[in-house]
């Protein structure tokens, strides 16, 4: 009791801290939040309204008290680029992140963990040097350059996967917004069709997503398991006859498997994000555009309702890679 | 496996296969454009590019200019209006049989209505309205319905005719349905429309999409297209790409280099182009003591190469222009005096005693092609011995820069607010206050420049009731501002739209609210 007691306070402090430093890089951002939404062309007295109206003549620090009063009745206040409540616009372009961050974790984990236990069991090897190039490439290459050729080969001249955006706009209105998740509201609708549409739409952004965090991934899982393969109780199972498959899979993987999920979470909490850039290239209306587009208006309450949330992504993913690791290794429990 | 699971199964592993040459549906125009300016579709609040597009299929104004000679206007709503003789008051008649999409008639009432909306609203573009003299106190008797289809307009000076009716062919002076409106919340018509154009909103995500539906109830011609989308896509490269896929019908937002690739190499796309009433130009702030020098102010005009620009940087999407007024207004000119000269701009730097340059710094947001020129400049400028340092910024920081008065040179650009010179004569040539608390702040302002003559003339063109004389005023207006004022200006916006074989009648406008998408009929 007093465990939860204290992790909660913590948490507490964490997101509070987490607001305040948003909230005061937002303000000292050279950019007049006024002029972002009256516009070039208004006039002092307009901009002063709007000043006014915005609470930007308070002292900064009754500023941040109303805010985080507000937060607490859980209310993230209006956006000023969009109009709405900054909850509904999370609400909408979240979605849209967690659908492709998830497809791109899925595929980079796949491929990735299984990539570096063959780069670790062929360490030196071709195999090795092959694993260590697609990872070097995965690091080094822009994403953005990356998206744009493999749009203008898979998409432009192939015809193999679907362009920008989630779906085919002739399914824009046919597929009812359920839980946003594209996939499933298609499956929700039996509209296989446009379920077609979205997997297709799906398919690049995520995979390039995926190949990011495949490099990251590979890399980790070959030095886990070089650590693992050179322990004792390897050479002792190989001692004992175990076939190679056995030892690799079922006994050293297992133990890597353990630091491997943080690695795992840590890379799924950073999709979640949103890649902004990932997001542009592929017109993907997500949270990292949502919240590019509102800093560089200066538009306060959509930054740190968008920080709030890539915070509260960022804990929760950390708590259950915690509560996963004590299931996985009988030692922390 | 039902027929149903193996259909699933299929289109998870084979995504490939499926989708065949994407195609936009017949009924339906789909426009890539960046879409992410807007902040309220409310006509008398929007003062964006693309909200300004919208407004202007949404909702229709008294007067309208015509987009073959955009210095000529003719009436939308208004079918004829005369002047009294004090030049001060005009009635106006209303076409008979207008309707609002929402069914209701739209008479002079909602005409009263809307105009006296937008200026007691006082949002960013109600000045627009305010300079005709209108306040929220007197608006209500100055702006009058006489009958079910007559309304009385004055204004509190006898200005020119021309400059009152552009006035009115601006977005702010839209109408709306008064019954519609007064039914919602205050903020409903930013997020919604109730106008009486061709077309109706249906959904707007912010950064996402917009999506227009033909009105049913229009009383005029109604398009062929039933649905208009404008999908939000901020790269030039994948507008590309979509275009030729064919998952968009028109490409909105093409850098040089594109429009020059879907030129060489595609019978399936035409380009259609404008000359936008923009102007890109480099200015100098007057607090800079360097920078005020005549001398200074000239040398900088011949150190920058139009031609090699037009050339090169802004090809397709731009044409160099040397004055403030661009082509199409009423008085532009397109006198074109200077050129690169080097030594010319050295000698006129060694007369205001700086024959061996100086260093200055100037503010540049990170975009093209804005980024691009500012860096050939800052070239051609140490040709003559002047070292500028760039201080690279988004768009927003160096305009709050730029409007404290706290940079040393600037490069930005110009949208003409309404279709009347005065729009533009007003910023760049007029400045009735140069104090740092001045309640009006035009760029004349913001480069701390004031030139009494030129304000003076300013205020005579826009009195001035004889259209030729009026134009001829502006000439030479503008002659005297090549020759004097700290701004150099450098080119005239050229907006180029790709457009699919099959989609006929897409038409840019010259301004961003008379990109009118009715006329657009598709035949696959």
């Amino acid at each position: 009791m007093k465990k939860l007691a204290r992790l909660l306070v913590s948490l507490l402090l964490t997101v509070i801290g987490l607001l305040a430093v948003t909230f005061f890089i937002g303000r000292v951002v050279p950019t007049d939040p006024a002029l972002s939404i009256a516009g070039d062309r208004a006039t002092t007295a307009q901009l002063g309204a709007v000043r006014e109206q915005l609470g930007l003549n308070l002292p900064l620090y009754v500023q941040f008290g109303r805010y985080v009063a507000q937060v607490a009745r859980g209310n993230l206040g209006a956006s000023l680029l969009t109009g709405n409540d900054v909850t509904s616009d999370i609400a909408r372009v979240f979605p849209a992140t967690l659908e492709l961050a998830t497809v791109g974790i899925l595929f980079g984990a796949a491929i990735g963990v299984p990539l570096g236990v063959w780069a670790a069991v062929r360490r030196g090897r071709l195999a090795d040097q092959l694993v260590r190039l697609m990872g070097l490439v995965g690091y080094s290459a822009p994403i953005f350059w990356l998206g744009l050729m493999a749009l203008a080969l898979f998409y432009a001249r192939l015809g193999w996967v679907g362009g920008p955006g989630r779906i085919n706009v002739g399914f824009l209105y046919s597929v009812e917004p359920r839980t946003g998740l594209m996939l499933v509201d298609c499956l929700l609708a039996r509209d296989w069709e446009a379920f077609q549409s979205a997997v297709a739409h799906l398919v690049l952004p995520g995979a390039l997503l995926g190949y990011f965090s495949l490099a990251y991934i590979s890399r980790m899982t070959r030095s886990f398991m070089l650590k693992e393969l050179s322990a004792e109780y390897v050479v002792a199972a190989r001692a004992k006859g175990l076939s190679e498959a056995r030892i690799i899979w079922r006994h050293a993987l297992r133990n890597a498997a353990v630091p491997l999920l943080t690695v795992v979470a840590l890379s799924y909490a950073g999709l979640l994000e949103g890649s902004v850039l990932t997001e542009t290239v592929f017109s993907w209306p997500g949270l990292g555009q949502y919240i590019t587009n509102a800093l560089q208006s200066a538009d306060m309450n959509a930054v740190l309702g968008g920080t709030l949330v890539v915070g509260a992504v960022f804990i929760g993913i950390n708590l259950l890679s915690d509560l996963l690791y004590r299931w996985l290794d009988p030692r922390t429990r | 496996m039902s027929l149903s699971r193996r259909h699933l199964l299929l289109s998870v592993v084979l995504p490939a296969a499926l989708p065949a040459l994407a195609q936009t549906p017949r009924r339906t125009l789909v426009q890539a454009m960046a879409i992410d300016d807007m902040i309220s579709l409310d006509p008398a609040e929007s003062f964006e590019i693309s909200g300004g597009e919208l407004i202007g299929n949404l909702y229709e104004r008294l007067v309208q200019f015509d987009l073959d000679d955009p210095s000529k206007l003719s009436g939308q709503l208004a079918e004829g209006w005369t002047l009294g003789a004090d030049g001060r008051s005009y009635d106006f008649r209303l076409r008979e049989g207008l309707r609002f999409a929402a069914g209701s008639p739209l008479t002079a009432a909602e005409v009263v209505y809307s105009l006296q909306r937008a200026v007691r609203l006082n949002k960013t573009p109600a000045f627009i309205l305010t300079q005709l003299g209108w306040d929220a106190g007197n608006v209500g008797a100055m702006v009058r319905q006489t009958g079910p289809l007559t309304l009385n307009i004055s204004v509190h000076e006898a200005f020119a005719p021309s400059f009152v009716l552009n006035c009115l062919s601006s977005t702010v002076a839209s109408i709306v349905d008064q019954r519609v409106v007064q039914a919602h919340p205050a903020d409903w018509l930013r997020r919604n429309s109730a106008g009486s154009g061709p077309w109706r909103l249906r959904d707007w995500r912010a950064a996402e999409i917009v999506v227009l539906d033909r009105n049913e109830a229009y009383y005029g011609p109604k398009p062929q297209i039933e649905r208009a989308i404008y999908s939000h896509v901020k790269e030039s490269s994948m507008q590309r790409l979509m275009l030729v896929r064919g998952d968009v019908d028109v490409a909105r937002n093409l850098s040089p280099q594109d429009i020059l690739a879907l030129k060489a190499n595609n019978a399936q796309i035409k380009l259609t182009q404008v000359l936008k009433g923009t102007v890109y130009y480099i200015s100098l702030n007057q607090k800079n003591p360097l920078l005020a020098k005549a001398e200074v102010r000239e040398a900088f005009k011949w150190l920058v190469d139009y031609e090699a620009l037009g050339a090169t940087l802004i090809q397709g999407i731009g044409k160099p222009h040397q004055n403030f007024l661009p082509h199409g207004l009423l008085g532009a000119s397109d006198e074109a005096p200077y050129k690169l000269d080097v030594a010319r701009a050295k000698a006129l730097l060694a007369k205001a005693g700086l024959p061996d340059g100086f260093k200055v710094t100037m503010d540049v947001r990170s975009t093209q092609p804005v980024q691009g020129i500012a860096e050939a400049f800052q070239q051609w400028a140490g040709r003559a011995g002047i070292q500028i340092e760039i201080l690279p910024g988004d768009g927003k920081q160096t305009l709050t820069r730029y409007r404290a008065r706290k940079h040393d040179i600037y490069i930005g650009d110009w949208g003409t607010d309404y279709w009347d010179p005065h729009s533009n004569a007003d910023t760049f040539a007029r400045n009735p206050d140069n104090s740092d608390r001045a309640a009006v702040q035009p760029l004349a302002w913001r480069n701390a420049w004031a030139n009494a003559p030129l304000n003076r003339e300013a205020e005579a063109a826009l009195l001035e009731r004889d259209t030729a004389r009026r134009a001829a005023l502006y000439e030479r207006m503008q002659a005297q501002f090549r020759a004097e004022s700290p701004f150099v200006m450098i080119y005239q916006q050229l907006q180029v739209a790709a457009v699919r074989a099959g989609v006929a009648g897409f038409r840019l406008g010259p301004t961003s609210d008379t990109t009118f998408l009715a006329p657009v009929t598709k035949t696959r």
